[in-house]
């Protein structure tokens, strides 16, 4: 029973971590979809559930959550494991599996445009609905089949992240390759956001509804088709505002209705996350 | 026998090369920390960038919502107090103290990343200037 034993491990840890005086830092990453050259700092482990709710025309109603660890090995490397799973309406919960994802910046410095090379292995069945990225033909009528596990997808995605901050604002580009390893073709799609703080400067005063904590943005991320047919036919594309708020030296949440731009595509799915980060776990840890 | 023994010295002699190899890997990890503290950083700082005023010197409370920002983004490595701890150099040192604010600035922004110090690019630039308000009154 390998699962409920993972589970159970995960939420003591989840607890342990969570009951450590003064640990928690800010949460970073304004995005669901995509990816900007922020790392995690080195020594911090963030926590986070990410889920996606949905109602396919023509199918169950879906609820799919993800919980995320992300840990900072280096300051230019970041490493991550997500624990997926997800419910449909009149059907039935299960989980679908797990993604390990390793992000590395090879620029040591600050540029106009940072790239970030990402690598990430997933081992998924075909229950799984979290919509972490959208690929090839990915789209709504995956969603209306009943759940079925019977397949399992070994898949290897690799990721280029271009992204930029200028003036507040951060521009970020993510081109995505994705391979199922079991002899399938190359998958390809992409994703696009941009945001910016409603305050640029902070206020001197502890406040926690100060614009500063407020971060709004957009993404636009769809499939590119696979190596054989390249290109928007038969692809599904979305748009979603996001918004995100982080509470001074406490969770942050973030919120994201998505919009799907043609009949390929869900008509909309709202995503919502809350994130703790964990500042020097391992020295919390070795301390108690 | 001999075949055993062969084995055994074999396995004693890997052992042996791992922890070589361990200490060498811990010690060139010590050494990059000490890199962050001995001020290395500042001979990569361009010419220009070190001789940016900050915009946000006359600004009274620019080093009061640096501090908040110290404490909500640096004070898990540096201290509360800024004094750093066993593995992160103190920023109350003289390298610090004597730096400008835009020899300061570019390390926020650009972080020192093989030494473990990550760029804080994210923070809009006028709350890097806030930090380094705050900087500067450590002194």
């Amino acid at each position: 029973m390998p699962i409920p034993r993972l589970s159970r491990t995960a939420a003591v840890l989840l607890l342990f971590l969570l009951l450590l005086p003064g640990a928690l830092a800010r949460a970073q990453e304004t995005y669901f979809v995509t990816y900007s050259h922020q790392m995690e700092e080195p020594g911090n482990l963030e926590i986070a559930t990410k889920s996606v709710t949905g109602s396919p025309r023509g199918g169950n109603p879906f609820f799919a959550p993800t919980l995320e660890f992300e840990y900072g090995v280096k300051a230019w490397w970041t490493s991550e494991l997500y624990l997926d799973g997800q419910t449909t309406a009149n059907e039935s919960s299960v989980f679908t599996g797990f993604r390990l994802e390793n992000r590395f910046r090879p620029l040591l410095r600050e540029h106009a445009i940072n790239p970030v090379l990402y690598v990430e292995f997933e081992d998924i069945n075909s229950a799984d609905k979290s919509l972490l990225e959208v690929v090839g033909h990915d789209g709504r009528q995956d969603f209306l089949g009943r759940n079925d596990r019977s397949e399992r997808k070994r898949e290897m995605e690799l990721k280029l992240i271009l992204s930029s901050n200028l003036r507040g604002w951060n521009l970020s580009e993510n081109f995505i390759a994705e391979k199922n390893l079991a002899a399938e073709p190359w998958e390809f799609g992409y994703a696009l956001g941009v945001s910016r703080p409603l305050g640029l400067k902070a206020s001197a005063k502890a406040c926690t509804l100060c614009r500063e904590n407020f971060f709004a943005g957009v993404e636009l991320y769809g499939g590119l088709g696979d190596r054989y047919t390249f290109g928007l036919h038969n692809t599904s594309h979305y748009i979603a505002p996001v918004l995100r708020f982080d509470v001074p030296n406490g969770p942050g949440f973030k919120v994201s209705p998505g919009f799907g731009l043609n009949d390929y595509s869900h008509g909309a799915l709202v995503r919502f996350a809350v994130s703790y980060e964990i500042d020097q776990v391992a020295q919390r840890l070795r301390r108690h | 026998m001999n075949r055993l023994n062969g084995a055994v010295s074999s396995r004693t002699a890997s052992a042996v090369r791992d922890l070589l190899l361990l200490l060498v890997l811990v010690g060139y990890a010590l050494s990059l920390f000490a890199a962050v503290g001995d001020g290395a950083w500042l001979k990569s700082v361009p010419q220009k960038d070190r001789a940016r005023p900050n915009p946000l010197a006359s600004d009274r409370d620019a080093a009061a919502a640096g501090a908040k920002l110290f404490g909500q983004h640096c004070a898990q490595c540096h201290g509360e107090d800024a004094n750093g701890s066993a593995k992160r150099p103190s920023l109350r040192s003289e390298h610090v103290k004597n730096a400008t604010p835009g020899e300061l600035q570019w390390l926020l922004t650009n972080g020192s990343l093989r030494n473990g110090m990550p760029s804080w690019s994210r923070l809009p630039e006028p709350q890097r200037w806030q930090i380094v308000s705050y900087l500067k009154t450590l002194q």
